[in-house]
């Protein structure tokens, strides 16, 4: 495995944390507040795909707007290329915007319903300088060929396209002002399956041909499996496990990763009858996080100190990329591993 | 052992316009005591009309306009609202995908549970309290008299959907139709439901009619299996012969288009180029025919359900002569 201090981070997440006022609650001093991301670290390494995995409600979406900088944190910094995108004067912002994009999951209501392909394309590109009005044309046949849609349709409105092909705009949007990273919110969970895997294996071939880093995030482990290099499990605002996607599926450590490795069904009926973990209970409210270790109230091997204790992200072995953050089933690894 | 549902032949088609547009075409199938089907398709592709048609729930603008849906050997088709009301909620009950528009934001938890068991099981509303109360704790829900007091938003989703199930099952139903029941919810959540029914299922001895899309889901519980494309089914199968010998070149497809966490890490995912045709009902080959990778001229023109081995049903004249390979799965 390479080791991440060999690689060049495009971006480093520093103490992220973000908090929104809780909704149609009583407005005052005491607002209550919900904790979407609860103090994260990461690096987004350029040329790999980094997949960010969890249930609704586990800040995943929300560390994806902070990374295209469409809302500020409430505390922490996401660094792009040493800048902090936080505290950026606006011109500045708007430059480095071209570079990181963001492709949507509900394409239906982030393509302008007003306007034609060709406009929702064009207007980026002219108001960020990428071409002029002669090579407007060619640049908008050369989108239309690398998302793989008919250049005859580049004069109609996103409601004459199907889903999947509305999806293809979307990416084709994201591409037009040459990003190097790209966060992809969903892209496929409204699409059914056998669309889902054309836009799958279209953002992998875009990748291989434009050399792009991607953030996918998804709630399919199925799909961020297929498409990642790496992959961070997130848990009520939190990161709690990340490693290379070979690794984390051979060896999954935090007690929530295997939960929801065994929750996601097979396509195998053979397997119907296999041990898994089931996990009892609801994910608590973001309103009122859990002390101690998020988890501790759905975990089978909580002891007494997950109640107290905050668990860092820890590397299984010294130097690894695979980080976790549950001290109990280290211990019990570490203690196995001896034994052996 | 007699079929406890037999559909023949429905056909169910909207009406926009004076315009006729056949969504459900010509479907045929039966439940046996105890089975658990699944009817498995894309968006669009009828699954659910199928499903509605059978308690009547259509809406207004869709109609059946042919074939016959036999329960426990009555007609449904030919039932009133009166006799309909006797069967629905009784006999024949429904878990729907969205359970926050299914229950009454109004009303408690205990209101809506206890008015299901007092008219259809004649209860008072003592009784019929503690019989929720028995319900709720039988579907899981912990510490249940204080969630009778509830009102549904103060339920989590996966806490709502057992309300649902709880709901569905008090009246010892011997057919559920579940559509989609777990789409809205998370994994971890998902599990916990779709265990929950199974359990219910093999205890009660109740049939179920899955509706969903999710190929897991099917692995994972049906024992019947149909694939449904563009209104009319293109497979039927046991759940074990759809996955281990997939004969039509959809059903293929779509098993191979679902990214597996166990799959070969460097395994390409098929996809299925192209997409579903809009209106299908004047289409007079076969449906598939502008994806598939197998047509012969014959397929434009032609195309027949037929039983090619015991049990195993497809609408691929191709694949019933065996000229189509079948993908070797693990």
């Amino acid at each position: 495995m390479q080791k991440d201090n060999d690689r060049n981070p495009l971006i480093v997440i520093s103490g992220l944390k973000k908090y929104y006022p809780a909704k149609g609650m009583h407005i005052g001093r005491n607002t209550p507040v919900i904790h979407a991301v609860d103090g994260v670290d990461l690096e987004i390494y350029e040329g790999e795909t980094l997949g960010i995995v969890g249930e609704s409600g586990c800040g995943k979406s929300t560390i994806g707007r902070q990374i295209v900088a469409l809302e500020k944190p409430t505390s922490g910094h996401v660094i792009y290329q040493g800048e902090s995108l936080s505290d950026m004067p606006f011109d500045r912002l708007r430059k480095i915007r071209t570079q990181i994009q963001m492709v949507f999951q509900d394409s239906n209501s982030s393509l302008n319903p007003r306007k034609q392909v060709f406009d929702i394309l064009a207007d980026p590109m002219l108001y960020h300088g990428i071409v002029g009005k002669d090579g407007l044309d060619a640049e908008i046949d050369r989108l239309m060929d690398l998302v793989g849609l008919p250049r005859s349709m580049k004069h109609r409105y996103p409601h004459e396209f199907s889903g999947g092909q509305r999806q293809r705009i979307g990416i084709a949007k994201a591409l037009c002002v040459k990003p190097k990273l790209i966060v992809c919110d969903e892209p496929v969970s409204a699409l059914d399956v056998s669309v889902q895997a054309q836009i799958l294996n279209l953002l992998k071939q875009l990748q291989d041909e434009l050399k792009l880093t991607y953030v996918f995030i998804s709630h399919g482990l199925g799909a961020v499996r297929y498409v990642s290099t790496r992959i961070a499990i997130m848990y009520l605002g939190r990161i709690v496990e990340i490693a290379d996607t070979q690794e984390l599926f051979d060896d999954p450590v935090h007690p929530y990763t295997n939960a929801l490795f065994d929750a996601s069904p097979l396509p195998v009926p053979k397997l119907r009858g296999r041990q898994r973990l089931v996990l009892k209970g609801d994910i608590p409210s973001a309103l009122n996080p859990p002390k101690g270790c998020k988890f501790h109230t759905r975990c089978p091997y909580a002891l007494e100190s997950c109640m107290t204790e905050d668990p860092k992200l820890i590397p299984v072995e010294e130097g690894s990329g695979h980080k976790v953050a549950c001290p109990v089933l280290l211990a019990r690894r570490i203690k196995r591993e001896s034994h052996t | 052992m007699d079929n406890l549902l037999q559909v023949e032949n429905l056909s169910i088609a909207f009406f926009e316009d004076g315009i006729r547009n056949i969504v459900v075409d010509k479907v045929s199938f039966a439940v046996k005591p105890g089975e658990v089907l699944c009817i498995v398709g894309e968006t669009g592709c009828g699954k659910s009309m199928t499903a509605l048609s059978i308690l009547g729930l259509l809406s207004a603008n869709a109609h059946v306009i042919d074939g016959s849906i036999v329960f426990d050997g009555k007609n449904l088709l030919d039932m009133d609202e009166k006799e309909l009301d006797k069967v629905r909620g009784n006999e024949v009950t429904m878990v729907f995908q969205d359970v926050m528009n299914s229950l009454n934001p109004v009303l408690t938890i205990g209101n809506q549970l206890t008015e299901v068991i007092r008219i259809h099981m004649g209860y008072d509303r003592k009784s019929a309290a503690e019989y929720a109360v028995k319900m709720l704790s039988k579907v899981g829900l912990p510490d249940p008299e204080a969630v009778m007091r509830k009102y549904p938003h103060m339920l989590s989703g996966g806490m709502q959907q057992r309300v649902m199930i709880a709901m569905a099952l008090a009246c010892g139903p011997k057919l559920i139709i579940a559509d989609e029941p777990t789409t809205a919810l998370d994994v971890t959540i998902q599990l916990q439901i779709m265990k929950l029914l199974s359990d219910l299922q093999k205890e009660f001895h109740m049939s179920i009619i899955l509706i969903t899309h999710d190929i897991g889901l099917v692995a994972e519980l049906a024992d019947r299996v149909i694939i449904m494309y563009a209104g009319q089914f293109m497979e039927e199968a046991s759940v074990y012969d759809i996955f281990d010998h997939p004969a039509h070149p959809y059903t293929q497809a779509l098993l191979e288009s679902v990214p597996c966490i166990y799959d070969d890490p460097d395994k390409k995912l098929a996809s299925i180029p192209g997409v579903v045709p809009e209106i299908y009902q004047d289409i007079e080959g076969c449906r598939f025919f502008e994806r598939c990778p197998y047509t012969v001229p014959l397929c434009r023109h032609e195309q027949a359900y037929t039983e090619f081995r015991k049990g195993h049903f497809v609408r691929c004249h191709r694949a019933e002569k065996g000229e189509i390979p079948i993908a070797k799965r693990q």
